[in-house]
C-alpha cells in the first residue's frame, strides 16, 4: 500500500471549475464556449485516468489542503471507491458535453451560457466528492452539487420548472440541513474525527447501539440524493430540467453522489462489521428492496418517458445500496459495479429520450409508435440500454445483478434474490414495450397528444421531418455500445470494487 | 514590537480615536468632506486594531495591553483597560464594521450628515470601550454611552415608524441598564467595595446573592441578545433603523448581551449559572425555533434577517451554557460569525432598498439578471447564514452542536430543527429576490458600485477564511475560554 502525495486530485476538481468561469467569459462566442467544455472534459478525464494505475494496484493518492478543526481537514484522498465514481462522471462528461451542444442548439434553449457554466461546476463538485478524504470535505461538495444543479432544474423558467425545482432544492437541502447535520455532529462528537477509514471510523468507538442507530439513519435520510424511499420524490420532479441534465446529472453525477455517500457511510464510516453487529444491514436491505419494487411499479404506470426513466433510476440506485448492505463481499462487488453499469445504461436511455424530444418533439411513450424507422440509431441504442438495465447477459447490468444475486444466496437471504429477479421482470415490463412500439407498431397519425407546448424549437410536430441529429445521435450510440461491452470486459470496475472492499486478488 | 505595544496605551488609542474624529467633525461644514473625514478615522481605527490581534499572545488567558490609572480613588474607581482572547475578537469586529458603516451610509444618509457621522463615531468609541473596560464603573459608562447615539440613529434617520421603534428600543435597553446597575452595585458591596472586574471574579459570593444578581444580569443581557421572550424590540428597531444602524445593532450590540454572560455572569456567578442552566437552554431552544419560524413568515426583507438573528443568537447562548470546550468556543466564534454575516446581509438589504425604496420581498425578483455582482455577494452571505459547510457559520454551528450533544442530547437534537428552518427561509428569500422573473420595480439594470463592492468583499474574506481556516481565530479565544471553564468548574 503506497500513499502518494499529489496535486492531481485538486487539478481534476479545478479543471471544470475554471472551465465554468471561461464559459461565463465566452458568453458572446457560443462556438468557442462549447469547444472549451469539450476540451475540458477530455483534460479532466485524462487527469482522473492518470491516477487509475496507482489505485488499481492498491495505492492511494492524497492531498491535504488545510486543517479546519482538530480531526477535520479539507483533504483529498483518492481511493478505489472514489475512483469508480470519478471515472464514470468524468468519462461520461466527454459524451455529455457533445450531446448537450447538439441538444441545446437544436432545441433552441435560452440561457445556454448559464447552463454550461453550472454544468461544468457540478462536475467539479461530483469529482470533488469522489476524492474527499473525510465527511467534512464530502458534504461541502455534496451541498455545492445541490446548489449548482438548482439553476439547471429551473432552467426553462416555466411554472412547471419552478414547481419542480422547488421540490428539488427543498428535498436535497432540507434533508442535508436537518438529518445530515445531525449525523455529522454526532459522528464528530463520538469519534472526534471525520476521516474515512478502511474498516469504518466508528468501528472502535464505544457508544450505545441506539445512538449508533440514530446516527446511521440520519445519514440514510440525510443523503436524499440516493433516492431511497421515502426521500425519492425530488428525482421525478427534477425531470423538468433539459434532458442533458437529466442524463448526466440525474442519472450519473447527482444520484451517484447520493449512493456514493451511502456507500462511504456503510464502508468507511460504520464499516460492514459494525453494521452487521447492529443488525442495520438487513434493515437497510429491506428498505432498499421496498424501493426497488415500488419504484419499478411506479415506472410501469407512467406514460411520460422521462418520468419512467426517473423512477427506474430510483429503483436501480437501491440496487447499489442493496448490494453493499447485504454485507457480503460478492454482493458488495455487485453493488459497486452497478454504479458504473447503471451510469452507462441510464445515460444512454436519457440521451435517447432527449433525442426523441429534439427530433420528434415527443415526450410520451404512447406517441412513440413507429418512431424506430425515423430514428433507427437512437432506438437501437435505447434497446441496448434497456437490455443492460434489465440485466440480460452479456450486458453491463447483467454482471452487477449477477454478483448481487450470488451474494444474496451466499448470505442465505433468498428473499433478496427474489427481489432482484422480480425487479428484472418489472424492468423488462416497462422497458421492452417502448422498443416494441418504436419498431413494430404502425405510426399513429391521429395522435391525441399535441406536440409539447413548452418546446421552443422548430414548430414541426410531424414525423415527416423527423431525422437523426448527428451531434446527439453519435454520443448516445457510443454509450449504448459501451453499456454492452462493459458487460464483457468488466475487469476495471470489478478490480476497483475488490480494492475498495479490501478483497485480496 | 510586542513590548512597544504593551508600553503604549494602544487600547485607549483604538477606543478614543473615533471620538477624536467626532470632535473634529463638529467644526466641519461640507458634507463630502465630513464623509471622507469619518472614513479616514474609522479606517485608521481599523488599521490600529490589526496589531492588537496580530500581536495578541495566544498562550495566556491574562488581560493583555493593560492600562490602569486611578480615576476616582475615594470610590476605588480606576480607568482600567485590557483585552483577553474573548474581547479582542470583538474589538477587531467593531473596528472592521466601523468603516463599513460609514461606507454604507455614504449616499443613503442625505440629511444631517454631520450629526449622523458623529453619532456613528461616538457609538464606535462606546462599543470598543465596552469590550476593553476592566472596571465595572467604566464599563457601565461605555454601556450607557451607546444608548443615546443609537437612539438618535434610529429615531432621526430611521424609517416611517422611527419614533415608535426608537422609543421601544430605548425603554427595553434602559430597563436592562437599570437592572445591570443594581447588579453591579450589589457586587460592589458584596465583593469588598471594588469595581475591579478581575478582582470581583476572584471573590466568592453566597448563593442568595448570586441568585438575584444572576437574574438581574440575565434580564439585562437577554434583552440585548435578544432571547425569547425579550426579543420584541429587535424587529422594530431593525426595520426602522438606517442600514448603518442595523449593521451596528446586529453586528455589535447583540454581541454585548452574550459578552456580558461571558465576562460577568459565568465567571462571577458560577453556582447561579449552573442553577439556571436548564431554563436558559430551553429559552435558547425556543429562540432558535421560534425565531426561525417567525422568519419564515416575513414578507419584509429586513424583518426576515432580524428574526433570523433571534434564531442564530439562540445557537450562541446554547453553546455558551453547555459548559464544555466545544460549546464555548463554538459560541464565541459564532458571535463573531454572526456579526460578520448578518451585518453583510443588512448591507445587502440596504443596497437594494436605496435603489428600489421598498423592502417587500414580493417587489423583487430576477435580480440575478439585472445585478449579477450584487446577487453573487447575496448568495455567499445567504449560504453563510444557512451555515453551509465551507462558510464561517458552519464551523461555529458544528462546534456548538457537538458541545450541546455533550450536555443534553435532546435539546441538541431539537435545535437542529432551527437549522432546517434556516435553510428554508433563507433559500426561499434568495429564490424570490434573486431568481425568477424580473420584477417591474427592479427592471432598470443596475449593479453595485466600487464603494459597495469594497465593503462587501471585506466581509466575504472573513466568511471564507473562518469557514476554511478557523484555526487563528480559535487559537486566540482558546486560552481564555479554557480559563473560563476552570472558573466555572471550581467551587
Amino acid at each position: 500500500m503506497e500513499t502518494i502525495q499529489s496535486i492531481r486530485p485538486l487539478l481534476a476538481v479545478l479543471v471544470s471549475l475554471v472551465t465554468a468561469f471561461l464559459i461565463l467569459a465566452l458568453d458572446k462566442k457560443p462556438n468557442v464556449r462549447d469547444t472549451v467544455s469539450f476540451v475540458a472534459a477530455i483534460i479532466k478525464f485524462s487527469i482522473v485516468a492518470s491516477m487509475a494505475p496507482t489505485i488499481l494496484s492498491g495505492g492511494t493518492i492524497e492531498l491535504n489542503l488545510f486543517t479546519i478543526l482538530p480531526g477535520i481537514e479539507f483533504k483529498f484522498k483518492v481511493d478505489a471507491l472514489g475512483m469508480v465514481f470519478a471515472t464514470i462522471s468524468s468519462f461520461l462528461w466527454v459524451f455529455a458535453s457533445v450531446y448537450s451542444v447538439g441538444y441545446m442548439r437544436s432545441a433552441h434553449e435560452k440561457s445556454q451560457t448559464r447552463f454550461f457554466a453550472c454544468f461544468a461546476t457540478s462536475l467539479s463538485a461530483a469529482v470533488g466528492g469522489a476524492f474527499s478524504a473525510n465527511l467534512f470535505t464530502l458534504i461541502i461538495f455534496y451541498e455545492v452539487l445541490s446548489l449548482v444543479t438548482y439553476p439547471l432544474v429551473y432552467h426553462k423558467e416555466t411554472e412547471e420548472a419552478w414547481e419542480g425545482s422547488k421540490k428539488y432544492i427543498v428535498y436535497l437541502v432540507g434533508t442535508s440541513k436537518v438529518f445530515l447535520l445531525l449525523g455529522v455532529v454526532l459522528t464528530y462528537y463520538l469519534a472526534g474525527t471525520l476521516d474515512f477509514m478502511p474498516k469504518g471510523l466508528l468501528a472502535n468507538v464505544s457508544a450505545s447501539p441506539l445512538l449508533l442507530t440514530i446516527v446511521y439513519f440520519s445519514y440514510l435520510m440525510g443523503f436524499a440524493k440516493a433516492g431511497i424511499m421515502p426521500f425519492h420524490a425530488w428525482l421525478p420532479a427534477a425531470m423538468v430540467a433539459p434532458t442533458p441534465v437529466s442524463a448526466l446529472l440525474h442519472a450519473v453525477a447527482v444520484v451517484k453522489m447520493g449512493v456514493f455517500c451511502v456507500l462511504r457511510v456503510v464502508l468507511n464510516v460504520f464499516g460492514q462489521d459494525l453494521l452487521g453487529s447492529l443488525d442495520l444491514g438487513i434493515v437497510t436491505a429491506y428498505i432498499a428492496s421496498f424501493t426497488i419494487i415500488m419504484a419499478s411499479i411506479y415506472a410501469l404506470t407512467t406514460d411520460n418517458l422521462k418520468t419512467r426513466l426517473a423512477y427506474s433510476t430510483v429503483s436501480q440506485l437501491s440496487y447499489v445500496v442493496l448490494g453493499v448492505v447485504l454485507l457480503n463481499p460478492v454482493a458488495s462487488i455487485g453493488g459497486i459495479v452497478h454504479i458504473a453499469s447503471h451510469a452507462f445504461s441510464k445515460i444512454t436511455l436519457f440521451f435517447c429520450a432527449g433525442a426523441i424530444y429534439c427530433s420528434a418533439h415527443k415526450t410520451l411513450i404512447s406517441e412513440l409508435s413507429g418512431i424506430g424507422k425515423k430514428l433507427p440509431w437512437t432506438m437501437t441504442a435505447f434497446f441496448l440500454g434497456s437490455l443492460s438495465m434489465i440485466g440480460v447477459p452479456p450486458a453491463a447490468g447483467f454482471i452487477s445483478k449477477w454478483y448481487i444475486a450470488v451474494g444474496s444466496i451466499e448470505a442465505k437471504e433468498i428473499f433478496f434474490l427474489i427481489v432482484v429477479l422480480v425487479s428484472a421482470l418489472l424492468n423488462a415490463g416497462y422497458f421492452l414495450p417502448i422498443t416494441y412500439k418504436a419498431f413494430f407498431e404502425k405510426e399513429n397519425n391521429h395522435s391525441h397528444h399535441p406536440p409539447d407546448k413548452n418546446f421552443q424549437g422548430l414548430d414541426s410536430g410531424h414525423h415527416e421531418d423527423v431525422k437523426e441529429i448527428p451531434m446527439v445521435a453519435i454520443p448516445l450510440f457510443i454509450t449504448g455500445i459501451i453499456s454492452i461491452i462493459m458487460g464483457m470486459y468488466p475487469d476495471y470496475f470489478v478490480q476497483l470494487a475488490k480494492v475498495a472492499l479490501g478483497i485480496p486478488h | 514590537m510586542v513590548d512597544i505595544l504593551n508600553n503604549y496605551p494602544i487600547l485607549t488609542l483604538v477606543t478614543f480615536l473615533p471620538l477624536a474624529g467626532a470632535i473634529i467633525l463638529l467644526f466641519m461644514k461640507d458634507d463630502n468632506a465630513i464623509r471622507w473625514t469619518a472614513l479616514c478615522f474609522t479606517v485608521a481605527d481599523f488599521v490600529i486594531s490589526i496589531p492588537i490581534v496580530c500581536f495578541f499572545d495566544t498562550s495566556t488567558h491574562r488581560m493583555q495591553f493593560p492600562e490602569r490609572y486611578p480615576w476616582i480613588p475615594s470610590w476605588n474607581i480606576n480607568y482600567a483597560m485590557g483585552v483577553d482572547g474573548i474581547s479582542v475578537l470583538f474589538v477587531f469586529l467593531t473596528a472592521l464594521l466601523g468603516w463599513i458603516c460609514v461606507l454604507a451610509s455614504w449616499t443613503a444618509i442625505e440629511k444631517k450628515v454631520k450629526e449622523f457621522m458623529i453619532a456613528i463615531l461616538v457609538m464606535q468609541t462606546a462599543m470598543i470601550g465596552v469590550f476593553c473596560a476592566l472596571d465595572f464603573f467604566l464599563f457601565y459608562i461605555y454601556w450607557e454611552a451607546m444608548l443615546i447615539p443609537m437612539y438618535l440613529i434610529i429615531g432621526v434617520w430611521g424609517g416611517e415608524r422611527r419614533v415608535y421603534a426608537a422609543f421601544k428600543f430605548f425603554l427595553y435597553t434602559l430597563a436592562g441598564s437599570v437592572l445591570l446597575l443594581i447588579g453591579i452595585l450589589v457586587l460592589y458591596f458584596a465583593g469588598g467595595k471594588t469595581f475591579d472586574i478581575l478582582a470581583l471574579m476572584n471573590q466568592r459570593y453566597p448563593f442568595a446573592i448570586q441568585f438575584w444578581v444572576f437574574l438581574a444580569f440575565f434580564i439585562a443581557f437577554a434583552i440585548k441578545v435578544p432571547m425569547f421572550p425579550f426579543h420584541t424590540w429587535l424587529p422594530d428597531a431593525h426595520v426602522e433603523a438606517p442600514t448603518a444602524g442595523s449593521i451596528l445593532l446586529a453586528g455589535i450590540l447583540l454581541k454585548m448581551g452574550t459578552y456580558g454572560f461571558l465576562r460577568f455572569s459565568l465567571p462571577m456567578l458560577p453556582e447561579a449559572s449552573h442553577y439556571f442552566t436548564m431554563p436558559i437552554l430551553l429559552l435558547s431552544l425556543i429562540s432558535i425555533i421560534y425565531g426561525g419560524y417567525l422568519a419564515l413568515a416575513q414578507e419584509d426583507l429586513k424583518k426576515l434577517v432580524a428574526y433570523s438573528s433571534v434564531s442564530h443568537m439562540g445557537f450562541v447562548t446554547l453553546g455558551l451554557f453547555v459548559y464544555n470546550t466545544n460549546g464555548l468556543e463554538g459560541g464565541i466564534l459564532q458571535m463573531l460569525n454572526h456579526g460578520i454575516t448578518t451585518s453583510a446581509l443588512f448591507l445587502c438589504v440596504g443596497v437594494i432598498y436605496e435603489r428600489t425604496h421598498t423592502r417587500e420581498i414580493s417587489a423583487y425578483g430576477g435580480l440575478a439578471k439585472v445585478a449579477p455582482i450584487y446577487t453573487t455577494f447575496l448568495a455567499i452571505f445567504t449560504l453563510s447564514s444557512m451555515a453551509i459547510p465551507g462558510t464561517n457559520s458552519f464551523i461555529g454551528e458544528l462546534l456548538i452542536l457537538v458541545g450541546a450533544f455533550g450536555y443534553n442530547k435532546i435539546i441538541a437534537a431539537l435545535s437542529i430543527i432551527g437549522a432546517g428552518l434556516g435553510a428554508a427561509y433563507l433559500l426561499g428569500m434568495y429564490k424570490r429576490v434573486a431568481i425568477g422573473k424580473v420584477n417591474e420595480h427592479v427592471k432598470e439594470a443596475w449593479d453595485i458600485n466600487a464603494r459597495e463592492i469594497v465593503a462587501m468583499a471585506a466581509l466575504v474574506i472573513f466568511v471564507i477564511w473562518i469557514g476554511l481556516y478557523p484555526k487563528p481565530f480559535l487559537n486566540i479565544l482558546h486560552a481564555s475560554s479554557e480559563h473560563l471553564l476552570q472558573q466555572l468548574a471550581i467551587r
